[in-house]
C-alpha cells in the first residue's frame, strides 16, 4: 500500500440521507487520502450518486458529518464544495451545446466574475494546453453539440482538471469512452495521484478497478460494508460484497443447438454511417457478440439494418428471403427486433405505463383490424410478458420511469418480444445496470436464444461477449476485422482488432 | 386508459366549486336557456379543443386554426349562396378543413419546420388573403334553409349541441381505444423512442395536424349555421381559446400527455366564467382578468407538482 500513511483529507462519518420514505443513505462513513485513488463500488441504487451529490453540496445531508482537513463542513453547497477543491466528472457529460470548447471550459471558472472583460486568446490557449495535457486532439473552437460523446467527456475531464481540485469524484468516467481515451484517462489519474490529489473513483468496470484503486470501499443498501486494499480482495470477493450473496454463474452456460441461417448481411455499406462492405449471418439459435471500440461503427451498422438509415449497397436476408428495408416499420414487418442504446432515451418512453411500453411495437396484436384496442388482450399480454422476463414492477400500470434500469431494459426487451422476431439485435443490452440485474438479463439473453432466435450483441464489455457469444465478430472503423468462436477469442485478440492492430487473415478487404 | 385523473383533477374541482357556488349564489344560472346558450357559444371551441388536444399531446401547437376557422366559413358561405347543394356543406367544410390542416401538417412533418412558426404564417397568411379577397365584407344573406339545417330554431339549436358532444364524445372514446391514438401519445412522450419502436411518427404528426384542420372545418360550419351572415373575422382568438382549455385541462404544454376529458372540462370552466360573473351581478370586464388568473394557476399547480415528482426521482 503505497498511500498507507499518507494524510487523510476528506472523512465521511455516518452520513444518512432520506428521500420521502426512502432511506437513500443509512450510514455511510469512509475516508480518503492524500494521492490515493478510492474506489467505491456498489449496485445501482446502492447509494453512490447520493453519497457523491452530499459530498459535492448537490444536496443537504440529514444526519452524519464530511470532515475536510480536520474541519467539518457545514452547509455544504456545489459553490462551496468548489471553492474547498471538491470537483466532479460525472457519468453523463452536461456541456453547452452552443457554446465552444474553449467557452465550456472557462465558464465554470469564471463564472464568479460576471463583469470581466473575455480574453479570448487566452480562454483559447488555456483550453488547448488543458486538452493537450489530458491527451486530448479536439480544437477548443469547436462547438460542444458537434463532439461524439467520448469527446466530451474528455472536455468535461478537462473542465475538471482546470479547477485544481484536491479531491476529484469520477463517476464512471470511462462509461462513454472508447479504449484510447480510457488509456488516456489512466494515463491522467495516475499522474494527479502522483501530485496528491485524491481521487475517488466510481465503476462498474473493476478491470479498470484494479488497475488504477488503492483501496476500496463497497457501498450497499446505503451502507458502507466494508473498506479494504485493492490489492486483498478480488474480484470475486467484491461482487459477494456487492451483492450479499455468491454469484457463482454470472454468464448462464447456454447450450446452443444451432439450425439454419435465420440472418445474411450481405456486403451491406452505408457511406452516410461509415459502415463499409460488411457481411455476417447468424443461424437460428446462435448469438454473435459485435465487439469493437465506440464509434468504430457498430450502433451504425444496427441502425442501417433496422431501417433508420437506408444502406447503399448490399442485401440482408431474413431466413433465406432478401428484404427491402426502407425504415423501421419494414424491418419490423420482417421480423427484425432493435433494443438500442442508451435505453432510457429510447429505448422504453418513460412517462407512459409497463403495459403500454411493452405492446407499443405489436399494437397490431392487441387490436382489431379497425385499430380498436382490447384492453383485456393488452393486460394480459403484458402480464404474460411481465411474469416470463421477471420484470419487477408493482403492476402493468406502473409508469416506466419508476424503474429501476434493470427493468426498464426487461420491458424494452418485453416490446421487441412481443412481435415475435426472428432476429434480434440488442445494443449495450446491460450498460448502466447493476451486477445482480445484469446476471439476469444474460440469462434472458441464453434463453431467448435457446428458443429459435439469431442475436446480434453489441457490447462494450469483454468479458459479456465472450460470456455469451458463439462467435465474435470485431469490427474497426465501418468494417469486420475479424470473425471467432468463443473458444478462439481472447480478450487480447479482440482488443488488437478492435484497435485495428491487426486483421483476420481470409476476411475480406 | 387514465382513470386516475392525476392531471384533470384541480380542472375538475375548480369546476366543482363553480358550480356549487352558482347554486347557492345564483340558482337562476341554472334556467335551461342560460345553459343553451352556454352550451351553442362553446360547441366551436369544443370541437377545436379536441383537436388542440392530440396537438399539443404530440408536443406541437396549432395557432393557425382562428384563421383556418374564418377561411372555411367565408368559403362555406360563398357555396352554399351560389347554389351548392346543402347536403354537401358538412363535406365541403371538412375537408377543406383538413387540406388546409395538411398544409400545416405537411410543412411540420416532411420538412422538419417548428410548428409555432409554421402555423404562425399560416395564420397570418389566411387571415390577410381572406382580408384581400373579401375586402372586409361579410357574407350576406345565407339561404334560409342553411340556417339551423332547416330544422329551426329549437331543433336545430338541439341539433348542434348534440351533434358537437357526440363527436367530442367519439374522439374521447378512440382516444382511450384506437391504437391510431396511442401511438399519437408515444410519439408526443418520445418521438425518437417511438420511431426506434417502429411507428411512423412522421405520418403520426401529419395526421393529427389534418384532423385538426378537418375538425376546425366542423366547428366552422356548426357555428356557421346559427346566422343568417358570416363576419369576416369570424374565428378571432378561436386558437388561444383552445390552448387555454386544453391546458387547463391537465395536458402540459411539453406533449406526452392530457385527455379530451381535460379539454371538457377546461373548456367548460373557462366558457363558464362570463355567464357566471352576468348572473353573480359583477361586472363582466373581469372575464378575461379571470380566465387568466384560472391559467396562471394550472400553471403554478403544474409547476409546484414537477417540482415534488423531481425531488421524489432523485432518490
Amino acid at each position: 500500500m503505497p498511500n498507507v500513511g499518507s494524510p487523510v483529507i476528506l472523512e465521511a462519518k455516518q452520513i444518512r440521507k432520506a428521500f420521502g420514505a426512502v432511506q437513500a443513505l443509512k450510514g455511510v462513513s469512509f475516508d480518503l487520502r492524500e494521492g490515493e485513488v478510492h474506489a467505491l463500488v456498489g449496485e445501482n441504487g446502492a447509494g453512490k450518486s447520493t453519497l457523491i451529490k452530499v459530498l459535492t453540496g448537490a444536496i443537504a445531508l440529514d444526519a452524519g458529518e464530511i470532515v475536510l482537513r480536520g474541519e467539518r463542513i457545514s452547509d455544504n453547497t456545489p459553490a462551496k464544495a468548489r471553492a474547498l477543491g471538491i470537483s466532479v466528472i460525472y457519468q453523463q457529460p452536461a456541456l453547452f451545446p452552443d457554446l465552444s470548447v474553449a467557452e465550456n471550459i472557462a465558464i465554470a471558472a469564471e463564472s464568479s466574475k460576471p463583469f470581466r472583460r473575455v480574453d479570448w486568446p487566452a480562454r483559447r490557449q488555456h483550453a488547448a494546453e488543458l486538452l493537450e495535457r489530458i491527451g486530448s486532439k479536439i480544437s477548443p473552437d469547436v462547438r460542444a453539440a458537434e463532439l461524439s460523446m467520448p469527446e466530451q467527456q474528455m472536455v468535461e475531464i478537462a473542465k475538471a482538471i482546470d479547477a485544481n481540485a484536491q479531491i476529484l469524484i469520477m463517476d464512471e468516467p470511462t462509461a462513454s469512452l472508447g479504449d484510447q481515451d480510457a488509456a488516456n484517462l489512466f494515463r491522467l489519474v495516475n499522474e494527479l495521484r502522483a501530485k496528491g490529489t485524491a481521487i475517488i473513483y466510481i465503476s462498474h468496470r473493476f478491470e479498470e478497478l484494479f488497475l488504477l484503486a488503492n483501496r476500496v470501499t463497497v457501498l450497499r443498501d446505503g451502507i458502507s460494508i466494508q473498506t479494504s486494499g485493492m490489492s486483498e480482495v478480488t474480484n470475486a470477493d467484491l461482487i459477494r460484497l456487492m451483492v450479499g450473496r455468491e454469484l457463482d454463474t454470472v454468464f448462464p452456460k447456454h447450450q446452443t443447438r444451432l439450425g439454419e441461417t435465420a440472418f445474411e448481411v450481405r456486403n451491406v455499406s452505408c457511406s452516410r454511417l461509415g459502415v463499409k462492405n460488411t457481411s455476417l449471418q447468424i443461424r437460428r439459435g446462435e448469438i454473435l457478440g459485435l465487439a469493437g471500440l465506440v464509434g468504430s461503427g457498430r450502433t451504425q451498422l444496427a441502425e442501417a439494418l433496422f431501417g433508420l438509415t437506408p444502406i447503399d449497397s448490399g442485401e440482408v436476408l431474413v431466413n433465406g428471403q432478401p428484404l427491402t428495408i426502407h425504415s423501421p416499420v419494414d424491418a419490423v414487418k420482417a421480423g427484425i427486433a432493435y433494443v438500442p442504446e442508451d435505453r432510457r432515451k429510447h429505448g422504453v418512453i418513460l412517462d407512459l405505463s409497463v403495459a403500454v411500453n411493452s405492446t407499443l411495437a405489436s399494437l397490431g396484436k392487441i387490436s382489431s383490424s379497425s385499430g380498436l384496442l382490447n384492453s383485456a388482450t393488452e393486460r394480459q399480454l403484458a402480464n404474460d410478458s411481465i411474469a416470463k422476463l421477471g420484470v419487477k414492477a408493482p403492476s402493468s400500470d406502473t409508469l416506466a420511469k419508476n424503474l429501476s434500469g434493470g427493468n426498464q431494459q426487461k420491458v424494452a426487451l418485453a416490446r421487441w418480444l412481443m412481435t415475435d422476431p426472428k432476429v434480434l439485435i440488442l445494443d449495450e443490452p446491460t450498460q448502466g445496470i447493476d451486477v445482480g440485474a445484469k446476471s439476469e438479463i444474460y440469462h434472458l439473453i441464453g434463453r431467448l436464444a435457446e428458443s429459435g432466435l439469431a442475436i446480434l450483441m453489441i457490447s462494450s464489455e469483454t468479458p459479456e461477449i465472450l460470456g455469451l457469444s458463439d462467435r465474435i465478430a470485431v469490427m474497426s472503423q465501418g468494417e469486420i476485422v475479424g470473425v471467432f468462436s468463443r473458444s478462439e477469442a481472447s480478450p487480447q485478440l479482440i482488443l488488437e482488432m478492435a484497435l485495428g492492430h491487426k486483421r483476420q487473415p481470409g476476411v475480406e478487404q | 386508459m387514465n382513470w386516475r385523473l392525476d392531471r384533470e383533477w384541480p380542472a375538475i374541482i375548480a369546476l366543482a366549486v363553480l358550480y356549487i357556488f352558482l347554486a347557492i349564489a345564483a340558482p337562476s344560472f341554472y334556467q335551461f336557456t342560460n345553459l343553451r346558450d352556454l352550451a351553442l357559444a362553446n360547441v366551436s371551441v369544443l370541437l377545436v379543443a379536441a383537436g388542440m388536444t392530440l396537438i399539443i399531446v404530440i408536443g406541437q401547437i396549432d395557432i393557425s386554426v382562428g384563421s383556418m376557422f374564418a377561411v372555411i366559413s367565408v368559403a362555406c358561405g360563398v357555396m352554399v349562396k351560389s347554389g351548392m347543394p346543402l347536403v354537401l356543406a358538412p363535406f365541403a367544410a371538412i375537408l377543406l378543413g383538413a387540406a388546409l390542416g395538411s398544409i400545416n401538417g405537411g410543412l411540420i412533418s416532411f420538412v422538419r419546420a417548428p410548428s409555432i412558426v409554421v402555423t404562425l404564417a399560416t395564420m397570418i397568411v389566411w387571415r390577410e388573403a381572406l382580408r384581400w379577397s373579401t375586402g372586409g365584407a361579410w357574407v350576406e344573406g345565407l339561404p334560409a334553409n342553411f340556417q339551423w339545417f332547416g330544422l329551426g330554431q329549437a331543433a336545430g339549436q338541439a341539433v348542434i349541441v348534440l351533434l358537437a358532444l357526440l363527436i367530442f364524445v367519439a374522439f374521447w372514446w378512440a382516444s382511450e381505444n384506437l391504437s391510431a391514438f396511442r401511438e399519437i401519445y408515444a410519439t408526443g412522450s418520445d418521438s425518437e423512442a417511438a420511431r426506434l419502436a417502429g411507428i411512423p411518427v412522421k405520418r403520426v404528426l401529419f395526421g393529427v395536424f389534418v384532423l385538426m384542420g378537418a375538425l376546425t372545418g366542423l366547428a366552422a360550419l356548426l357555428n356557421e349555421v346559427r346566422f343568417s351572415d358570416v363576419p369576416a373575422n369570424s374565428g378571432m382568438n378561436l386558437e388561444l381559446k383552445a390552448i387555454a382549455a386544453v391546458v387547463v385541462g391537465g395536458a402540459p404544454i411539453t406533449g406526452g400527455r392530457g385527455s379530451l376529458l381535460g379539454a371538457f372540462i377546461g373548456v367548460l370552466l373557462l366558457g363558464s366564467i362570463g355567464p357566471a360573473l352576468t348572473f353573480l351581478g359583477v361586472n363582466p370586464y373581469w372575464e378575461k382578468a379571470i380566465q387568466g388568473a384560472i391559467i396562471l394557476a394550472t400553471v403554478l399547480f403544474d409547476a409546484v407538482r414537477m417540482h415534488r415528482e423531481k425531488r421524489m426521482a432523485v432518490a
